[in-house]
């Protein structure tokens, strides 16, 4: 496989799943070219909803679609979607209504378009309420896997997808499971683990600090809610090490759910990497070198890290 | 007598009973919203007792008629109607708002079966209705879903949106004439007249303007609403809304028309003068009524008991 915006796979997965399940629909705001659900719109017309630009509606439409036996994508950018937390917090999670909420765009890799179209707080904002898987996929097949669950999950769910391609990091025979993360690359001294956008960089990273004798294992946290605990905690106890690398701002995001846990049954030293401060405008590379979350960066702090 | 006559005397007497469970209800939970349910419970009996089709041993029949009680806050009356149609025993009304109850303070659908949705932040409910409506359309279903907004709430954002989608959503071939709105208009909001805080009006005017067809109605009038209901089930193309014109505290003098009891439950005192009042007796004949009719006078009893506790 080459590399694939998880958007993009997302899109094509669901038009196939589409085709498979008449309770599949979609409803969008406006952003369905963006968000990638124009193809399922295309070949599935009668059940494709463009309600405007207008989220809050869009999300409590899918809640009564669901209500009424259907499977709904809402999809947005995930700051938009998520921007709209009081419509999701009662009329999806407290109601239980089985909609799946996909927000786009995840974290500064969108670049250019700046701070306001960035989904940097959607993770800390879906991780407060009781509810609500949390998922995010790290390339194309850990997509395709991932949407095929979201049709098969009963209960509402949040799908964090990037706009920027994802280069393969799952092994072809991988089978995404809820709650399960997945040991990309085993190591003794330190745990990396990544979510999305910069988990490659994670890779990347592992196999510089080899070269200087370290040795990272690297994890795919694709499940953000409910965290891996026994691999977590499994993989913490061996390395002594642990460094979250997220595209999402600092607070809350899987850093924090991960801080939350170890703190509290295996106390760990922890570096949490992720967003500082609001985003800006520029080119992505730039952006993650900026913020530490490039390969180097990923590295620098590694070896920061384990000097102490 | 006329079929309809009679219909609307059966009706009236569900909703003098139902309006004596709500004060009833309130003065055992000590809080609640006694204002905007007696406004709403002549529209919610006139639904549950001549219109939607239900079962309440099947709370999830596939293709029940749905209401939504958008305006959350005045689910007491909900749960005053849903007693009397069997959802539940009516000795659980008391348990309103108390830990454990799945009569929460406002409605939760996991809780108790037969609330659609879980509503009480206001302005949710219109989207979720056009959700449902268009579900059951794109499965076949010839079930309807009514959705009952209140009228300070229609000043949410999120109201507007779902008003300006619901006439295009589904079209051509699955327009929502499955469903029609009702407008609780009761004039008082939580802190004052709804003129005084963000006038509605011309509000007939804005919903046509965006599409809808649009009815006005006396909602303490049996007749009309049955007849408004009619009207909208009748039409095709695109959803009703109805304008129901009605009374805050309806039924109860010194709770109507005073926004000071939007959200404050009355004591027992109150409570046992407002039930008088519903029931249509004077204050000179109240003893020798009570000496009549056994069940009100323990309901008097229950309700001193509590001034007791």
């Amino acid at each position: 496989m080459t590399a694939k915006a998880s958007r993009a796979a997302f899109g094509e997965a669901l038009v196939e799943l589409g085709a498979r399940d008449e309770r599949i629909v979609t409803v969008d705001a406006d952003l369905s070219k963006s968000t990638m659900t124009a193809k399922f719109a295309k070949t599935h017309p009668d059940r494709a909803f463009n309600v405007g630009i207008a989220e809050s509606n869009m999300i409590g439409i899918g809640a009564g679609l669901a209500l009424a036996g259907k499977i709904p994508f809402v999809c947005s950018f995930a700051c938009f979607v998520v921007g709209r937390f009081e419509t999701i917090r009662i009329s999806v999670a407290y109601t239980n209504a089985n909609v799946k909420i996909v927000g786009t765009h995840a974290g500064i890799a969108i670049g250019e378009d700046g701070y306001s179209q960035m989904g940097l707080e959607d993770i800390a904002c879906i991780r407060a309420l009781p509810n609500i898987p949390i998922i995010q996929p790290a390339d194309e097949l850990e997509t395709r896997q991932v949407v095929a669950y979201a049709v098969e999950h009963q209960g509402p769910l949040y799908l964090r997808l990037t706009r920027q391609n994802l280069e393969p990091v799952c092994p072809p025979d991988y089978r995404f499971r809820l709650g399960h993360w997945l040991v990309l690359r085993p190591g003794q001294d330190v745990t990396l683990i990544g979510s999305g956008g910069p988990l490659a960089n994670c890779l990347t990273a592992a196999r510089m600090l080899e070269a200087d004798g370290i040795s990272a294992e690297v994890i795919d946290a694709a499940t953000i809610k409910p965290l891996d605990e026994d691999l977590l905690l499994r993989s913490a106890g061996k390395t002594g090490h642990v460094i979250t690398v997220e595209d999402h701002g600092i607070s809350g995001g899987l850093g924090g759910a991960v801080a939350e846990l170890l703190s509290e049954v295996l106390p760990t030293p922890l570096r949490r990497l992720g967003v500082q401060g609001f985003g800006e405008s520029g080119e992505a590379k730039g952006l993650y070198a900026k913020h530490g979350l490039d390969p180097a960066g990923i590295a620098k702090s590694v070896t920061k890290f384990l000097s102490r | 007598m006329t079929a309809s006559g009679r219909d609307e005397v059966r009706l009236e007497a569900i909703a003098r009973a139902c309006r004596v469970q709500i004060i009833r209800m309130l003065a055992h939970a000590g809080s609640g919203h006694p204002g905007g349910s007696l406004s709403v419970i002549d529209i919610l009996t006139s639904l549950f007792f001549a219109r939607i089709r239900h079962d309440p041993r099947r709370p999830d029949w596939p293709d029940r008629d749905r209401l939504i009680l958008s305006k959350g806050h005045c689910v007491p009356a909900l749960y005053a109607v849903m007693a009397k149609a069997g959802y539940f025993p009516e000795e659980r009304l008391i348990t309103l708002r108390k830990l454990g109850s799945p009569l929460q303070g406002h409605p939760d659908r996991t809780a108790l079966p037969g609330i659609e949705a879980a509503t009480g932040s206001l302005g949710q409910g219109l989207s979720i209705a056009l959700g449902m409506a268009l579900g059951l359309k794109l499965g076949g279903s010839t079930a309807r879903v009514y959705c009952v907004l209140g009228d300070g709430e229609i000043q949410e954002g999120q109201v507007w949106e779902a008003a300006m989608e619901a006439p295009k959503l589904g079209q051509p071939r699955h327009p929502l004439d499955n469903l029609t709105v009702i407008l609780d208009y009761n004039k008082i909001q939580l802190d004052d007249f709804v003129t005084k805080v963000l006038d509605l009006e011309p509000v007939v005017a804005k919903w046509q303007s965006f599409g809808w067809a649009v009815l006005e109605i006396d909602g303490h009038d049996l007749g009309q609403i049955a007849k408004a209901l009619d009207q909208a089930g009748a039409t095709r193309g695109g959803p009703t809304f109805v304008v129901a014109h009605t009374v805050k505290g309806k039924g109860v003098s010194f709770m109507e028309n005073d926004p000071e009891w939007h959200g404050k439950a009355p004591k027992t005192a109150e409570a046992i003068r407002a039930i008088r009042e519903i029931l249509g007796v004077s204050e000179a004949a109240w003893e020798d009524y009570l000496a009549t009719d056994p069940a009100t006078r323990a309901l008097v009893d229950e309700l001193r008991s509590l001034e007791k506790k």
